[in-house]
């Protein structure tokens, strides 16, 4: 057990890396689905950029709650910021635990997003008046990333204050 | 609440005052045209399809020769113009652009012909470049391509695929000596030669040169290619000069952009106009305009036109099936909204206008998500400097986002005290750094860190929730009492009301509930106790009544059980408010982020690049995800209460124009 607990802080940095990476990978995918409808509808008319630009990023926002949580985690074991503490088995592995929600919810709701943001884009190429509505569906998605981002920032820091 | 109140209105007036009416009519803009006749024997619509088409081809036309002009002359727009507005222009310059009608027609044409004509031009120094290209290899033959020999001789010219020597050619052409080849060029798989034998042999060459593939050059021409070539240089000449010559006529004609404006929005509104007067019922001296006003403009107007044109105007309430259109009365704080509004949906029939209640919370939600005093403060300003730069000029639509987002921005830093976030944790950052102050923070919240009591503020913004749904069942309430329904009121507010309070009373006497969610409160035992049989009581109420438009008791019954399970909607509704915690802390974290990195770069000059950059990037990020997601609270949240929307806006016969404004007289606060 002893020689398990060193590897502690290595499950947490674990945890902290892939919440930034697995949710950053999917926002890029995200992003750059909502480019690519969003060019063809800007080649037809370049005056809607504004609005195809604002549903091209909303599948970018799970990379960034990946970046909050990879943050505090990685604050709170003390990798950045210093004073690093002993990190046991048990609690690096709950700090991996904490970070997957954000991790894998981010990754799937980023590029479920952008599938809606895609079919919004369509909406603005035919009626840009539509705008309002248009940018509400991709943004129900979102509800479920910010439900991951909430659970993982509280289990996060619940879990520094565990004594195990 | 706040929507104006509308009235029909008939108008009866003599034909030979159509024109003038009419053109009055559409510089007020407060009539909106609706059938409400029907056509009879006596009282017929024109047709003005005729007139309409050429106003649209002018129109096109306009709009082209605008886009011609802004391709070969670009028009200089600073980064700002767009909150400019339009520019405003007299009637007497509307007026007087009549005289100039005709030629402003003719310069559009002129300018589209112009184009098309150096659309031309350059097809057709494509073909004459083509040639040249397939000419080139030929440059250095002195005879015409098309060259067959003499009286005597027979002469070949042409290509034979792959690379050829002069040796190999006559080997394999020796048979019909005496031949003489020359090998004009070769490339790596072509091989161009001049071939001349005795007329007598010609066949046989042929058919040994057939045998290689020889194939004749695709382009003949009667004159040696050296000269051809220098033809077709002269021809590439003409066009482009011919090119330059066009955009140089373009160009000067830019000087004309204005008018070309002018005539798109001239056009505009005459096809406008037209297509009322298609709409008009007409009878041989008569005509009728009938359609909505609102009611505070509508004794004005009569009295206008019957003072002018002698007409005689009729006004009366809206009929229960009309399909009234929708105009808002807000004050300033509330007005911004509208357009969040109107991106739901106007209000539909018998729907109140939601603005103002919702502009209670929205800012307030924007401000809570976005909570960061200095991003406030950048967005308040931002906005407030557009709005005094460009007062005048500015359109009505753009200054109500403006404002909507100066009022956004004050919120902001009303939320960024609350919880100490200016820029992240700058202050602290700063004063660390280069003061080496370590008495952080610097400036205590107002109320707490969200980062240091996550569940408090997790609370907190439930809290909010749950007053924001009350305001939306509230309006639901205010709309049944403004319909006199007040069974429904007791039914589906009173009793949902009740379960709701008091189940969260219930809720709160639990320790577990309050310890987790980090308050203190003690409800006393009896009033736990009232709670409780309250709470059965109108479960029991919802479950009896929510199902009533089925006669059937069991399906009733069914039903009903059915609606209570709608309290699962209001446990998602509230939780769906923590995005008020998670985009806060998000703008906060990252902001902290931001300074934690800059702080870790040597010397205040890349400290404060990072920093500015940093910043940047992070108000945009979440100013877009504080607007959206206001947005999604107000529409799925609040409007899921009460609000259905569906209605139609007014849109008056007016002046719809794209460039200019035609500004009225302004005498005594009314419009001349």
């Amino acid at each position: 057990m002893e020689v398990l607990n060193n590897y502690g802080i290595v499950l947490a940095v674990l945890g902290a890396v892939l919440a930034a990476l697995v949710s950053g990978v999917g926002s890029a995918r995200g992003v750059s689905m909502g480019g690519v409808a969003g060019a063809g509808v800007i080649t037809e008319d370049p005056s809607k950029f504004g609005k195809v630009l604002i549903l091209q990023l909303l599948p970018g926002t799970q990379g960034i709650y990946g970046l909050l949580i990879a943050f505090i985690t990685l604050s709170q074991i003390g990798v950045i910021g210093g004073g690093a503490e002993e990190i046991s088995f048990a609690k690096g592995l709950c700090y991996l635990g904490a970070c997957l929600p954000m991790a894998i919810v981010g990754y799937t709701s980023a590029i479920r997003q952008a599938n809606a943001s895609v079919a919004s884009i369509g909406v603005i190429a035919k009626k840009p008046e539509q705008f309002g509505k248009a940018m509400i569906f991709p943004a129900m998605v979102e509800t479920y990333a910010i439900l991951a981002l909430l659970i993982s920032i509280l289990a996060v820091i619940g879990v520094g204050g565990l004594n195990i | 609440m706040a929507l104006l109140n509308m009235q029909r209105i008939y108008i009866y007036a003599l034909k030979k005052d159509r024109k003038k009416l009419l053109e009055l009519l559409q510089r007020r803009g407060v009539v909106e045209t609706r059938n409400m006749i029907k056509e009879d024997a006596v009282f017929k619509k024109s047709d003005t399809q005729a007139a309409k088409a050429v106003f649209e081809r002018n129109i096109a036309s306009a709009q082209e020769a605008l886009e011609i002009l802004d391709t070969y002359s670009p028009e200089k727009k600073s980064l700002l113009s767009s909150f400019k507005g339009r520019s405003e222009v007299s009637c007497e310059v509307y007026d007087a652009f009549r005289d100039k009608y005709d030629t402003t027609v003719d310069i559009a044409n002129q300018i589209i012909r112009l184009s098309r004509s150096i659309a031309e031009s350059k097809a057709e120094q494509l073909k004459y470049r083509t040639q040249a290209e397939v000419l080139a290899p030929w440059v250095s033959l002195d005879i015409p391509l098309d060259y067959k020999g003499t009286k005597h001789t027979a002469g070949f010219i042409g290509c034979l695929p792959k690379a050829w020597d002069l040796e190999a050619l006559y080997a394999s052409l020796c048979d019909f000596m005496p031949v003489h080849i020359e090998i004009i060029s070769a490339i790596k798989d072509q091989t161009c030669i001049f071939a001349v034998c005795s007329r007598d042999k010609a066949d046989g060459v042929y058919a040994a040169l057939r045998g290689m593939d020889f194939s004749y050059p695709s382009i003949s021409a009667d004159e040696p290619p050296a000269v051809q070539l220098q033809n077709l240089k002269e021809q590439i000449k003409e066009t482009e000069d011919a090119i330059i010559k066009a955009q140089d006529e373009i160009g000067a004609l830019a000087g004309k952009r204005e008018e070309l404006k002018f005539l798109y929005d001239y056009e505009t509104m005459r096809l406008e106009k037209y297509e009322v007067l298609g709409n008009l019922l007409q009878s041989k001296n008569l005509f009728i305009v009938s359609g909505f006003i609102p009611e505070k403009d509508a004794a004005s107007l009569a009295g206008e036109l019957s003072e002018k044109f002698g007409a005689f105007v009729e006004t009366e309430a809206p009929r229960k099936k009309d399909e009234v259109p929708v105009l808002y009365r807000n004050n300033a704080f509330s007005a911004p909204l509208e357009s969040v509004v109107n991106s739901y949906s106007p209000p539909g029939r018998g729907e109140s206008d939601p603005t103002m209640v919702m502009s209670l919370f929205y800012y307030m939600l924007f401000g809570l998500m976005f909570s960061d005093t200095g991003y406030g403060l950048i967005l308040a300003l931002a906005c407030g400097i557009g709005l005094l730069l460009f007062r005048k000029t500015m359109e009505q639509s753009m200054k109500k986002n403006l404002l909507m987002f100066m009022y956004c921005g004050i919120a902001t830093v009303f939320w960024g005290i609350m919880f100490a976030s200016y820029f992240g944790d700058l202050p602290d950052v700063i004063s660390t750094k280069f003061f080496g102050n370590e008495q952080i923070p610097v400036i205590p919240p107002v109320m707490f860190f969200p980062v240091e009591k996550p569940m408090l503020m997790l609370t907190f913004s439930m809290a909010i929730g749950i007053i924001h749904l009350f305001a939306g069942l509230g309006m639901k309430a205010y709309l049944l009492i403004r319909q006199k329904d007040f069974k429904s009121l007791l039914y589906d507010v009173v009793f949902w009301y009740g379960l709701l309070v008091s189940g969260i009373i219930v809720l709160l006497s639990m320790e577990m509930l309050t310890s987790m969610l980090q308050i203190s409160v003690t409800i006393p035992a009896p009033v736990r106790n009232v709670a409780k049989y309250v709470a059965i009581i109108c479960a029991l109420g919802i479950i009896l009544t929510n199902g009533r438009e089925s006669r059937q008791p069991f399906k009733r019954i069914l039903k009903g059980l059915y609606a209570l399970y709608g309290i699962s909607g209001y446990l998602s509704d509230v939780l769906s408010y923590s995005r008020l915690l998670a985009l806060g802390l998000a703008t906060g974290v990252i902001a902290s982020v931001i300074n934690k990195m800059a702080a870790m770069l040597p010397g205040p000059i890349p400290f404060f690049i990072v920093v500015i950059i940093g910043h940047s990037l992070n108000f945009g990020i979440n100013v877009l995800g504080a607007y959206v997601h206001t947005n999604r609270l107000q529409f799925v949240e609040f409007f899921g209460k009460f609000y259905e929307g569906g209605g139609k806006l007014f849109t008056p016969f007016g002046i719809h124009t794209k460039y200019f404004k035609v500004k009225e007289k302004m005498k005594n606060g009314s419009i001349e």
